[in-house]
């Protein structure tokens, strides 16, 4: 349907006679306003959120966006079984609580609840490896789709893969759930650096280079004469303090999901509000020490080292 | 010249990278003090709400609304547009400067996302790409504002109300430097002392 509006659209473009045929020809869904829409999110926080109530305390404290999900990661990866997509009817009653733009999740590679997440104008589709993985070798095919896709990645080849396939958003994968910020380091450590070693290598190198982390080579062109990534690039997973997100942001990191963070925390409505400031302020230390001072008790926390393999959600994606 | 950019959250660095292809000296905008010095502030895409909390939290109303007042230039971009209103239809902070009454996400949510193009008053050379992402739109405006761009249903989508202009649209996600352009000729015509914007020394 939405391919057909597209159509409908050019049709009458084409008809509009003058010049003064102001917004008769419109067009939607293309990559500039995938991308576009993420670089307004850019410096901000996306906060995960369970309830409408949630919503509201993240939309107060100065959240970006909000991610309307059943369970929050830490309640996922304690719970186990499957992870699914969430009920519409929940995600829905977000969407109408708060006038920032709403996030939500699929599975990987199950194209159909990311065509219901679309159905019901979601904002945002993070194709996500904190639910269970729905296709062991394919990810959503994102061109095909008019609402924008995030997707996880742990190094640059991960991130390329991903917006090959149409990703207009790219967040570190970090460790969802956990409270532990080391693996959310890594994943953008690794991908900046990547693209700074890039930056330095000629353009017969980049081939194999190209080869090497498996990404297709205009990709890694682009990402070479830009000198960053083509899409925007956040902080995820294990983000709990507003010195986190301040840390992220020093990385180099354009702003950060907080996830379990907040709502697992001691005293939400505080801790959103000083991890949003920590954010916009991570240049100013005296600020990012002030609004760290009485935030309460942050969520307790796992310690990734401690985690068997099988339960790091991280390794889910190809 | 030196020109700010709010930098509390958004789009800011798309605005900075436009002016500096302009040749213009940009500072970011994220406190009182950062507003010494400037000739005129942008205020870019992104979330009205966030920009409204951290611009309470941090002292910027009144210093803005003062930059304002003294007839210093000032120009929103989406969110920046909502922030600029007098009259945005809801319980929600803005800095109230700009008599027009506006429509949040006036065009539906980011599926209804578009890009369009644009014949802008004052803006020559042919039409200019709008990017609208979930934009708001100027439902009316006050006798002293002069529209500047109206989608063909009527929809106002750019204004100017002498030293304020608002655009729905996000120019900064253009290779097209010609609205930054027009802002900085405002920002030189704003500024005291420099009455004539065709004066060959500028």
């Amino acid at each position: 349907m939405l391919q057909q509006d597209k159509q409908t659209g050019a049709t009458n473009g084409a008809n509009a006679n003058g010049a003064n045929a102001n917004g008769r020809h419109k067009e939607i869904g293309t990559i500039s306003l995938k991308r576009g829409l993420a670089q307004m999110l850019k410096g901000g926080v996306i906060m995960d959120v369970v309830t409408p109530e949630h919503a509201r305390i993240a939309e107060e404290a100065g959240a970006c966006s909000v991610m309307a999900l059943e369970r929050v990661p830490a309640d996922i990866r304690k719970d186990g079984g499957v992870a699914r997509m969430s009920d519409p009817a929940m995600i829905v009653s977000i969407m109408e609580t708060v006038t920032i733009p709403v996030m939500a999740k699929c599975r990987i590679g199950h194209f159909a609840e990311a065509r219901i997440l679309e159905a019901i104008g979601i904002d945002y589709i993070d194709e996500s490896e904190v639910l269970t993985p729905a296709d062991e070798e394919n990810h959503v095919s994102k061109h095909d789709f008019s609402v924008p896709f995030v997707c996880g990645a742990r190094n640059l080849g991960e991130a390329l893969r991903r917006i090959s396939e149409g990703a207009a958003m790219i967040r570190s994968k970090g460790e969802a759930g956990t409270g532990d910020v080391v693996e959310a380091v890594r994943h953008a450590r690794a991908i900046l650096g990547d693209i700074r070693r890039l930056k330095g290598m000629r353009r017969d190198e980049l081939y194999t280079y190209a080869k090497e982390i498996q990404a297709p080579i205009l990709l890694v062109e682009e990402t070479a004469d830009l000198g960053r990534l083509p899409v925007v690039l956040f902080a995820a997973g294990g983000i709990a303090t507003p010195a986190d997100a301040a840390l992220m942001m020093q990385i180099g990191v354009d702003g950060v999901f907080v996830g379990s963070g907040i709502f697992k925390s001691g005293n939400p409505a505080i801790r959103a509000k000083a991890i949003v400031e920590a954010t916009t302020h991570f240049n100013d230390w005296k600020i990012v020490a002030e609004v760290s001072k009485n935030i309460g008790e942050p969520m307790v926390g796992i310690n990734v080292s401690s985690l068997p393999k099988e339960e790091l959600l991280a390794t889910r994606g190809w | 010249m030196k020109i700010g950019v709010l930098a509390l959250q958004g789009d800011f660095a798309e605005h900075k990278q436009m002016l500096l292809r302009l040749g213009v000296d940009v500072v970011e905008v994220r406190l009182p003090r950062d507003l010494e010095c400037l000739d005129s502030v942008i205020m870019p895409g992104g979330e009205s709400t966030t920009f409204a909390k951290l611009a309470m939290r941090f002292g910027l109303m009144t210093p803005l609304r003062e930059f304002a007042h003294q007839g210093k230039a000032l120009w929103g971009t989406c969110a920046g547009l909502i922030f600029l209103a007098k009259d945005i239809g809801r319980d929600q902070p803005t800095l109230g400067l700009m008599d027009i009454k506006v429509k949040r996400n006036a065009f539906g949510r980011q599926i209804d996302s578009f890009t369009t193009d644009l014949q802008i008053e004052s803006v020559a050379g042919g039409p200019f790409i709008g990017v609208f992402i979930r934009a708001p739109s100027i439902e009316s405006v006050g006798a002293n504002v002069r529209v500047l761009c109206a989608l063909d249903d009527g929809t106002i989508v750019a204004a100017r109300q002498d030293n304020l202009l608002a655009t729905s649209f996000h120019p900064e996600l253009t290779q097209d430097t010609r609205v930054h352009e027009y802002f900085v000729n405002m920002t030189k015509a704003c500024k005291p002392g420099y009455p004539d914007v065709d004066d060959p020394a500028l």
